[in-house]
């Protein structure tokens, strides 16, 4: 058969029901192979929405996310969902044409060395030298992209090579003898973990993403609730444990709770599961937790000790290690009254610095309003993806997210323009939720092309702007970090986003009354098809508490 | 240390002190890879990111074809390896990484060397390549070659004491290094 039929092949034998993606010059075969085969194709409206939408769907499903784009600017216009699907371990795997070999390194039209541009924000990558290896190859990139740390991997594929008739048998076996992740954690260092936890006055579960990838769920929760651990988390990993829960202080960090960062700050024992201590999270890094011991449980042993040296590392699959650790745990018999003091403590805290904002006391919606106001008419019962800014910081404070995989956003790279395709990704990938997406009247321009696709297909998003006329984020550091020297941060004039909603053919609102805003969203949420509602909120609100750049976690101010 | 997104100026002293985690010594890295195009590019790109420099890179055939080895030197002081070396881990075509020990290690460069040879002086070079033992490779009225395999700095001797004849040009392989003992590199 032809090698892009043999591509369809090996994309059914992967499980992929659904890719996103853009035909080109460069990759015609293949969207040839795609004209008579039962894989849904999702055309996007351009190549970033495609690739972010990949990212999205696999947030969503746990799948491996798949997205095609043409040589040349199709695959440049990839570049930032590749590499924001490597800094939050997103595994997508990319398909990319390229021109035909004779005219590699030549500057020959839509030429761009795809391989080489992307080299450094890839888990892994192939460029196709036969079309034999082009089965092994796929299914290469798909065990890598899903096994161990997950994360992207981009197969960039000649157009001459895929117009080959190539004899395809199946590919049994993927042998990589340079890649086998460890899985399994080290035994006796599991036991010192429990020794430490069993003996800590002042323990705190601090887990990241990394846990619901390992799809880790269930055994973190049943280990937490195994004794009374207070347990904090990144905005990575949202849903990991379910909130609103007495065990749970909140999320750390820039703009995690007070609870949460105090915590860190006094506790004995920081049990890190599947994060990587960034600088969002432990603020000024020599003033990070000084009193804690920390057990660091990772896949990837190159998180171990990174920022922060490890007392007892353990390099392993989170869901295999927490199992383990439970079971060890409950051997030590620990006196679960050892930790009432801790409590007490953290208790005090939780009393004096609940997550709080001024209302207004008229119709004006203010931010944070508007999402306590989502929760409140969807029950949490939504998979909410978010764009890049104090709009998200909000949704993840004022949402509460009892599952995991429900709360999509770009943390490591801060992608704006991800919400929209990430959100319609996650809904293609899960039609039984409803998917919101919380976005910024400056985000949701950085890829609103995508309403189209939504429109199309029937995507049914709902689409929710935080409209303050500002890049609220940036506006906030200019006023309390550079003398409110306001730079280039109002925008003037922004589109009708009603007008634009209804002329890309989707459902267009605009609210700006508190008064009747949680009725106004359950109308918004229960009208069929793709929606995006206009809020008009507090222009000027800030995202608080903050712990200020540079500054140590128990110096939070707001 | 100020930091960005605030107004705090920086100085320079504190942008050079804010770089911890040297090791002080040279450190020769010997990397087992897939025999694969793009390979030399990720490991290089791996020490670029970081602003590293690599002093010397040899790469070249194992006794297995499916494998390369890489073996590059860097200057420990200006450079903490730590981080880079677990990143090189990660590459799915690197096999195996060893950051050798130098008092376990035999470490040797092939250098090359082109001397201005006339009249009274090409004798004088051809006693002190004795010396070094190194082979005079090529002869001309006016210059000689000699070849030059050791230790780098046996080499960077031989350099100093011929340099004062009319040193033309040299060419050094850099490093290749195999560990002591019985077990594998």
């Amino acid at each position: 058969m032809r090698a892009v039929d043999a591509v369809m092949e090996c994309l059914k034998a992967e499980g992929v029901d659904v890719v996103f993606g853009y035909p080109g010059g460069a990759n015609l075969p293949t969207y040839d192979a795609f004209y008579d085969s039962d894989i849904k194709h999702v055309l996007v409206r351009h190549e970033a929405g495609g690739g972010h939408a990949a990212e999205g769907y696999a947030k969503a499903t746990g799948k491996v996310g798949v997205c095609f784009a043409t040589s040349g600017p199709g695959a440049t216009n990839i570049v930032t969902p590749l590499t924001d699907a490597m800094m939050d371990s997103v595994p997508v795997v990319f398909f990319t044409g390229q021109v035909r070999t004779d005219l590699l390194g030549t500057d020959g039209f839509q030429e761009a060395d795809t391989f080489g541009i992307t080299m450094p924000i890839v888990k892994h990558s192939f460029m196709i030298q036969h079309p034999t290896e082009i089965p092994r190859v796929i299914h290469e990139a798909f065990h890598i992209a899903r096994t161990g740390r997950p994360g992207p991997v981009l197969i960039d594929m000649p157009t001459d090579l895929t117009r080959v008739e190539i004899d395809y048998e199946p590919v049994g076996d993927v042998r990589l003898p340079g890649y086998q992740p460890t899985t399994d954690g080290n035994q006796k260092q599991i036991r010192l973990a429990a020794k430490a936890l069993a003996n800590a006055r002042r323990p705190i579960f601090y887990t990241g993403g990394g846990v619901i990838s390992a799809g880790a769920s269930a055994e973190l929760t049943e280990l937490v609730r195994a004794d009374r651990f207070p347990i904090t988390s990144t905005i990575m990993g949202l849903g990991a444990y379910p909130a609103p829960d007495p065990q749970w202080v909140g999320w750390l960090g820039m703009h995690g709770t007070r609870t949460a960062n105090y915590a860190m700050d006094e506790a004995d024992l920081i049990v890190a599961v599947g994060a990587r201590f960034d600088d969002r999270v432990t603020g000024k890094l020599s003033e990070f937790a000084p009193r804690a011991k920390f057990v660091h449980i990772d896949v990837d042993p190159a998180e171990i000790s990174k920022n922060v040296p490890a007392h007892i590392p353990i390099v392993g699959d989170a869901k295999n290690v927490l199992a383990r650790l439970l079971t060890e745990y409950r051997a030590q018999a620990a006196d679960p009254s050892r930790l009432d003091a801790w409590w007490e403590r953290i208790d005090g805290w939780r009393t004096q610095h609940p997550l709080r904002y001024e209302d207004s006391t008229d119709s004006e919606i203010k931010p944070q309003y508007l999402i306590e106001a989502l929760y409140e008419a969807t029950k949490g019962e939504c998979v909410v993806a978010s764009d890049v800014g104090q709009h998200q910081m909000w949704a993840a404070q004022y949402y509460h997210f009892d599952h995991p995989r429900r709360w999509i956003n770009s943390g490591g790279l801060g992608t704006m323009g991800f919400g929209l395709p990430a959100g319609m990704g996650a809904a293609v990938g899960n039609p039984d939720l409803t998917t919101l997406v919380v976005s910024g009247d400056a985000s949701i321009q950085m890829n609103a092309q995508e309403l189209a696709t939504c429109a199309e297909y029937g995507i049914p998003v709902k689409v929710f702007i935080l409209n303050n006329g500002y890049l609220g984020m940036v506006r906030q550091w200019q006023e309390l970090f550079w003398d409110r020297r306001y730079s280039h941060v109002d925008p003037g004039r922004w589109p009708d986003f009603v007008k634009l909603a209804e002329a890309y053919g989707v459902a267009g609102f605009r609210f700006e009354d508190k008064t009747t805003l949680v009725e106004d969203i359950r109308r918004a949420i229960a009208t069929p098809g793709p929606v995006m509602v206009d809020v008009r909120v507090t222009r000027e609100e800030n995202t608080y508490p903050m712990i200020a750049p540079g500054a140590a976690a128990r110096d939070m101010v707001g | 240390m100020g930091e960005p997104g605030t107004k705090e100026l920086l100085s320079l002293e504190e942008l050079e002190a804010s770089v911890s985690g040297r090791s002080g010594r040279k450190h020769i890295v010997s990397i087992l890879v897939e025999n694969k195009p793009g390979v030399l590019t990720r490991i290089s790109g791996l020490f670029a990111r970081r602003g590293f420099n690599i002093d010397t890179l040899v790469v070249g055939p194992t006794d297995d074809e499916r494998f390369s080895r890489i073996t590059l030197t860097l200057d420990g002081s200006n450079h903490p390896i730590d981080q880079v070396t677990k990143q090189l881990h990660k590459l799915v075509n690197v096999l195996k990484i060893r950051d050798l020990e130098p008092a376990d290690t035999v470490a040797r460069e092939l250098a090359m060397f082109k001397l201005a040879a006339d009249g009274p002086a090409r004798a004088e070079i051809l006693q002190i390549a004795d010396i070094f033992r190194g082979r005079v490779v090529d002869v001309t009225r006016r210059s000689v070659i000699v070849e030059l395999a050791g230790t780098a700095d046996k080499i960077a001797a031989f350099e100093r004491m011929v340099r004062p004849f009319g040193l033309v040009e040299m060419s050094r392989t850099g490093e290749i290094a195999i560990s002591r003992g019985r077990g594998e590199t």
